[in-house]
């Protein structure tokens, strides 16, 4: 208050100072503290965004499209690689459930997330971009039984926590269902051995032709033992058949394929079952010469677990489906099918009316099967309703054997078990420390509801190129295209960051008061509170809804 | 709509600052050094629009003239709650002396400074709607008719807010204020009278006109800039809401003054020498009420009954303002 001292009135030998007619100096309203005013303060949070809580293999995906927003490549690219160790796998062939919660497309479209994040990979693949380092080693060792998505991203994160990870698997070569399931068409065997061949040069022994018969054993080895074998038995349906009906299952027909040894299915090709294995199955035989192979499936579209976006492509590849149909018989050259319908609780039941349809081969696609020879030794390891029990931090009856992937209750999918991995590979680490497991924090979810829309751009999405439908029909080539530096850039740029702050700075710009500090790039704005009234307009004007309104204590 | 292929910035420019933009492309507001040309510790209403279109306008012009500059000051809200004895939020040369004269007074001053030889220094006049569209109007005329060196701003809040919400000549029709009090047949503010202060500075064919809302930073920005980068008599009306006289609430000051423009009840336009030269277009068209239900000052229009016949002279207002300034370009439509 030092420049009050000149209001004192009377003090003729300050007036020399002033100039003409002034007598008074003039203090600044910083000396009047508005804050006093305030019932609410703004408060700056984190909320958890739709797509990070979406993500399987728990990816933080909102930070790294913020440093690929900026064109931080690799940046983003090493997020990714904290919690997903294949971002080329997963930009194929992930089913992008961060992408159906996105909040965008409320506005417009979803951000294709899946595609910058398969830009990112193939970016590392093609510059040789390295994870962050290790941690030091600790000493320990981890045997990982079986090196599919589950088992390898188990062991790349046991790997950055400094245990030495041994990977033992029966085949001959690595990669599970991600390289005996899934076509190349899908996903190119030169990206699935580059992010392989990665994993392998970080310190992961990968020992091939390995197969292991009793775990308990291996616990003499080794201090923990991670089972991720997969479901790898194609289930059985009795179908009634004559002698010379050729029946087969998706599982050996996919393999024949992956081993560049494919069966002869012949031109009518019927493939029973309406999950992704049927689609694929199904698209993997019109690429070996069927001309109009045809899914038979019990129920209707709407109940059938293929996703939508793999349906499409085969439908626009010339694969057809019949809908409420049942194969009764099969024999040589035809098969008979009788249709259904559904009751009402939604089951399919049988009408009688009865169909005819060629078919040189039958192919069951009816889901799969886990391997009990791998447990039969350990009666502490249970095995309910075809799945192996764990308990919440994936460990089976049986100390220091633990479990994940598609042996354990799970969605089957490729992500999901990346994220079992890690959600492994973490439980591992602290049982053989001794600690206690430290819970994540989950923020509440940012909804649509929070964010002001007004201030992001228009933006329609970019359309990913696919190859036509002609050209793919033929060869293995890859369906999907990616896309490039400035397509990537722009689809990263339509995120929304929702519930986080992305230093806008609408905050520090609406303020009538100027109580918001700007503190600097990274380092976002804090609130004024000497002179915040409280009026809540950097909250209602935040894109973001990263501002709270939170009552003043009384 | 073109796919936008590279030249994408995620907010583009709706949004007060933007990372991915270049440092020179970004608004005045974003800059952590802006001048604050009115600072905080001033005593307007919590979320008043007033306040913080004063900043934008003088933080943009003390930019645009690399802080050479005098704002002359009408009374008002702006000076009174700016100016209490002795403290001052101004950190610009500033000046003021009666309601009715600011106009005047900024002519005189952008004189003096000429006949001082120092044509670096550049004149604003500044006040509410009451000190410019009424009381000072008379001021404000000669001031363009001698195209004096001026740029004078109106912070138009459509009402006397700083006597207690007294009915001025910008008041727009149906609006209920002290004394067009929500009774009788025809409730609040009569229709067809009031001035439109923009369209009359245009009449008098001077170098710049232009509208603006608190809504839109980088297009106030613009103007203020554009408008201090010419000599002679410029014109700027603000829509600045007041949360005071209008029942809105404090948070909603920006999201009034947005759905304002995009209603079509204040156009967002420029013009230069008696020409509409270009208008903001409507980016989100919403029906009037949705502008006007969040306003206590039209609560008699949605209760006990609602008055369709008002709303729908209201909505004729605005319709007939899209037509006239072409606020919804065809390629625009849907």
């Amino acid at each position: 208050m030092t420049e009050n001292a000149d209001l004192i009135p009377f003090r003729p030998a300050a007036w020399d100072k002033k100039p003409f007619a002034i007598t008074l100096n003039v203090g600044s309203s910083l000396a009047n503290k508005t804050g006093a005013w305030r019932t609410e303060r703004p408060v700056y949070v984190d909320r958890m965004p739709p797509c990070n809580d979406a993500c399987p293999a728990g990816e933080n995906v909102q930070q790294w499209l913020y440093e690929a927003e900026e064109g931080g490549y690799e940046r983003a690219w090493q997020k990714i690689m904290l919690d997903n160790p294949f971002p080329a796998i997963m930009g194929r062939v992930c089913y992008h459930p961060c992408q159906t919660a996105c909040n965008r497309a409320k506005l417009d479209e979803a951000v294709g997330i899946n595609a910058v994040e398969r830009f990112l990979g193939d970016e590392a693949i093609r510059q040789g971009w390295t994870p962050p380092p290790a941690a030091p080693p600790t000493g320990r060792r981890v045997l990982v039984i079986g090196s599919g998505p589950c088992g390898l991203s188990a062991a790349y994160h046991l790997a950055r926590l400094g245990h030495a990870v041994t990977v033992k698997e029966a085949a001959a070569a690595p990669g599970g269902m991600m390289r005996y399931g899934i076509p190349a068409y899908r996903l190119p065997r030169d990206i699935l051995d580059a992010e392989i061949d990665r994993i392998a040069q970080f310190g992961v022994r990968i020992e091939l032709d390995a197969r292991v018969d009793d775990p308990l054993l291996a616990l003499a080895d080794y201090e923990a033992v991670f089972l991720a074998i997969g479901a790898q038995l194609a289930k059985r349906a009795y179908v009634p058949a004559g002698e010379s009906a050729r029946i087969l299952d998706a599982l050996s027909m996919l393999r024949s394929v992956a081993d560049e040894q494919p069966i002869e299915l012949g031109r009518h090709v019927v493939v029973y079952g309406g999950g992704n294995t049927a689609v694929d199955a199904a698209r993997t035989a019109r690429r070996l010469g069927a001309t109009d192979p045809v899914i038979v499936y019990r129920r209707t579209r709407a109940q059938m677990p293929a996703q939508d976006e793999e349906m499409r492509e085969a439908e626009a590849e010339g694969v057809r489906v019949r809908w409420l149909s049942t194969i009764r018989y099969a024999d040589g050259g035809q098969i008979t099918v009788e249709k259904m319908r559904l009751d009402e609780k939604g089951f399919p039941q049988p009408t009688g009316e009865f169909e005819e349809l060629p078919a040189d081969a039958v192919v069951l696609a009816l889901g799969q099967e886990i391997d009990r020879s791998v447990v039969e030794h350990a009666p502490s390891i249970d095995v309910v309703d075809g799945t192996v029990s764990v308990d919440r931090h994936m460990m089976t009856g049986h100390p220091g054997i633990f479990a994940g992937g598609d042996l354990v209750p799970s969605a089957r999918t490729v992500t999901e078990a990346v994220g079992h991995g890690k959600h492994a590979a973490r439980e591992i680490d602290t049982w053989l420390r001794g600690t206690v497991p430290t819970g994540a924090h989950r923020p509440p979810l940012a909804g649509f509801e929070r964010l002001n829309t007004w201030y992001y751009s228009d933006a329609p999405a970019t359309v990913r190129p696919q190859l036509d439908a002609a050209r793919r029909a033929s060869t293995f080539d890859e369906v999907v295209g990616g896309l490039d530096e400035s397509t990537a850039l722009f689809e990263a740029r339509r995120c929304l960051s929702c519930g986080n702050c992305f230093e806008c700075d609408n905050c520090y710009g609406v303020c009538p008061d100027n109580a918001v500090i700007k503190i600097g790039p990274g380092n976002r704005y804090t609130i004024d509170l000497d002179f915040c009234k409280g009026c809540g307009i950097c909250a209602a004007e935040c894109p973001a809804g990263a501002i709270d309104m939170v009552p003043e204590e009384t | 709509m073109p796919v936008q292929r590279v030249k994408f910035y995620q907010t583009g420019s709706f949004a007060v600052g933007n990372r991915l933009l270049d440092a020179g492309d970004r608004s005045v507001q974003a800059d952590a050094w802006r001048t604050n040309a009115i600072t905080s510790g001033h005593r307007a209403c919590q979320g008043c629009g007033e306040a913080l279109g004063a900043r934008y306008v003088l933080d943009a012009a003390m930019r645009a003239t690399g802080g050479n500059l005098v704002a002359v000051n009408a009374t008002g809200c702006l000076e009174v709650f700016s100016t209490p004895f002795p403290e001052s939020s101004w950190r610009v040369a500033w000046l003021h002396s009666l309601f009715g004269n600011a106009p005047a007074v900024a002519s005189g001053v952008a004189a003096a400074l000429r006949s001082q030889g120092r044509t670096d220094i550049r004149v604003i006049g500044q006040g509410g709607d009451g000190g410019t569209v009424d009381i000072g109007f008379g001021c404000l005329s000669g001031l363009f008719e001698r195209n004096d060196d001026v740029l004078f701003v109106c912070y138009d809040n459509q009402a006397y807010m700083n006597t207690g919400v007294q009915r001025s000549g910008a008041t727009p029709p149906a609006a209920r204020t002290a004394t067009t009090e929500a009774v009788g047949p025809a409730p609040g503010n009569s229709f067809g009278q009031g001035k439109n202060a923009p369209l009359i500075a245009l009449a008098h064919e001077i170098p710049y006109v232009a509208t603006a809302t608190i809504a839109d930073l980088r297009d106030l920005e613009y103007k203020v800039t554009k408008a201090m980068g010419m000599h002679g008599a410029r014109y700027l009306h603000v829509l600045v809401p007041c949360p005071l006289g209008w029942g809105s609430a404090a948070a909603a000051t920006v999201q009034v003054a947005r759905l304002a423009t995009e209603s079509g009840l204040f156009p967002v336009w420029e013009g230069e020498r008696g020409e509409v030269t270009a208008a903001t277009p409507i980016r989100r068209r919403v029906p009037v009420e949705d502008y006007l239900r969040p306003q206590k000052r039209y609560a008699h229009l949605f209760g006990p009954e609602v008055r369709r016949d008002v709303l729908d002279r209201l909505q004729a207002i605005a319709d007939r303002n899209i037509a006239r300034f072409n606020l919804l370009p065809k390629e625009r439509q849907p």
